[in-house]
């Protein structure tokens, strides 16, 4: 205790309060852009929240928080999901790539430099969650026309309204451009 | 969100028993981990059953198709045998949600998907099927989306998924395995119409887990083909859809399988609509008839009474480029 006079309930009461009640958590062990952690977390704890605030990894952006936006997109195992809706408890042996784990050293990944390119961003929040979909989007093979590249690409939504480049920076890293 | 214990099901037993003393389920966690953010789910244990082995699709012996409950919406969508055999069950999961969630997301989370009623997800407002009794505010609020089949004083609530309107189409059964064993249910029984009890919404016992959907097998060649209107082009919930599935020999409707989506408390089958089929030629004019009766029964709320003459049209659209006259 610095300082300070102490009024009501003692300080070690409130302490063991809290104890009693700290929700249930687990230890998991992931793999993040490569590298191996462990850590005890909340139950409650989402993918998104994991590496945003305990990991600092913080180019993955909360939109709506709810799977409606995209803008949290990562790669699970190599899939593209949600990491909003994604409970990092589940997530044991798991390898996680974000938008900062795309880069090799200084070397950009084809489709950040495509996005640079094509200039598909303006205020950018969305833009690391559109990089990881389009990547996965690639991976899957949806990239055979405009209009394939624009439904397949549909789970990030750009409040700037970039769609048009965005479409055309897929299709560069694609290499049909 | 509220706290919750965590444990992950090592095999069916395992699974089997932490359901019955309770825990909830998590497959995909599309539904659910939205919906506790919400607290309108406050599960005190989740039970994760991802890695149980149920993300097989089979052939079963009658020339039907199993889908194991865990596949994904995507695996199953891009599935080599369900695009040969039903065409509109790609195109359903296809145009469902984004492809991050159909990655996640699985077939049987799916089918037990919440509605999407926006008093429902909010805490504040009354709404029977989150807590009984206490009234339902889209009776008299903003009911644009809502159902105009089916529905009862107590709730007017759509069951959202696409894939369960393709899936009724083609008289799909559950598979259900629970504490006292196997059972199989047609899914249009799985899912219940709201009446004065909106808060059941399917016909699972406690600590039952759906296995499977099967979807039996059908007369050759089968055409079939999913279509959905919505607000927006992608990334929506339906408005209005409609599933059709035909068999056509010798010029003439033998079979015919239609459900809509989007209108009803749960998956819509039109009988109506397929008697109307069966037996005739197909022709511009026996569509535009047959999809007259689509929204027979029709109960317009105050601001989704477009619905009716939309489903019509969605329907006679989906008839028309599956019957091949388009
Ligand atoms: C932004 C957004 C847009 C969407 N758009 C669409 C759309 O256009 N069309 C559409 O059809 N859907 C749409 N969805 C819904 C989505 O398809 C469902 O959330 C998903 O299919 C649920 O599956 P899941 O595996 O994630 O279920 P979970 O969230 O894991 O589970 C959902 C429920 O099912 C129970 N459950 C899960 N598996 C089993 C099982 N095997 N046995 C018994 N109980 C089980 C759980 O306990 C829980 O109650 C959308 C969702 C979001 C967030
Ligand atoms: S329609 Fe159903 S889900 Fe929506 S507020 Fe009414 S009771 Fe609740
Ligand atoms: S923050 Fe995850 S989808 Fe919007
Ligand atoms: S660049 Fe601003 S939201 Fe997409």
């Amino acid at each position: 205790m610095v300082g300070g006079v102490v009024t009501g309930p003692p300080v070690h009461a409130a302490e063991d309060a809290v104890a009693a009640e700290v929700p249930p958590g687990s230890r998991v062990s992931l793999t993040v852009n490569g590298v191996r952690r462990t850590v005890t977390i909340d139950n409650r704890t989402s993918l998104l929240d994991l590496l945003r605030e305990h990991f600092g990894l913080t180019g993955s952006k909360k939109g709506c928080n709810a799977g409606a936006c995209g803008a949290c997109t990562v790669l699970v195992d190599g899939r593209r999901v949600n990491s909003c809706l994604t409970l990092a408890v589940r997530l044991e042996g798991a390898e996680v790539t974000t938008i900062e784990g795309l880069a090799k050293g200084d070397r950009l990944h084809p489709l950040q430099q495509a996005f640079i390119d094509q200039d598909a961003f303006q205020c950018g929040f969305c833009t690391p969650g559109q990089i990881v979909s389009g990547v996965g989007c690639i991976q899957e093979g949806h990239t055979g026309s405009a209009e394939e590249i624009r439904e397949w690409m549909s789970g990030n939504l750009c409040r700037c309204g970039c769609y048009v480049k965005i479409e055309r920076a897929v299709e560069q890293a694609a290499g049909r451009k | 969100m509220h706290p919750f214990t965590y444990t992950k099901a090592a095999d069916m037993r395992e699974a089997l028993s932490a359901g019955r003393r309770g825990g909830r389920y998590i497959a995909g966690g599309t539904t659910l981990v939205d919906l506790m953010r919400e607290t309108v789910e406050r599960p005190g244990s989740l039970v994760d059953i991802s890695t149980l082995p149920l993300r097989e699709v089979t052939v079963t012996e009658r020339g039907g198709l199993r889908i194991g409950a865990l596949v994904s919406m995507a695996e199953a969508g891009a599935h080599p045998k369900v695009r040969a055999l039903y065409p509109v069950i790609c195109e359903a999961l296809e145009l469902s949600a984004s492809a991050q969630l159909r990655n996640m997301a699985t077939i049987g989370g799916n089918i037990m998907q919440r509605t999407r009623c926006t008093y429902f997800r909010d805490v504040t407002a009354a709404c029977n099927k989150r807590d009984p009794g206490s009234g339902c505010a889209a009776l008299q609020g903003y009911n644009r989306n809502h159902a105009i089949l089916g529905t009862s004083d107590s709730c007017v609530a759509t069951h959202p998924s696409d894939l369960a309107v393709a899936l009724a189409a083609l008289d799909s059964t559950v598979r259900l395995l629970g504490p006292d064993g196997e059972r199989t249910l047609p899914l249009v029984d799985f899912l219940l119409k709201p009446g004065s009890t909106p808060n059941r919404e399917q016909a699972l016992r406690k600590g039952e887990l759906i296995t499977a959907v099967e979807i039996p097998a059908l007369p050759r060649p089968l055409k079939s083909g999913y279509l959905k209107v919505r607000d927006r082009q992608s990334y929506e919930f339906a408005l209005t859809s409609a599933a059709v599935a035909l068999h056509v020999r010798g010029g003439v409707i033998r079979e015919a399988k239609v459900a809509a989506g989007g209108v009803g408390t749960v998956p819509w089958k039109l009988p109506t609509v397929e008697r109307h089929l069966i037996g005739e030629r197909p022709s511009h004019r026996l569509w535009a008839e047959a999809a007259e009766h689509a929204a027979d029964g029709a109960h317009p709320l105050t601001h989704n009474g477009f619905k009716a003459e939309l489903l019509k049209r969605t329907v006679e659209r989906r008839l028309r480029t599956v019957g091949g006259t388009a």
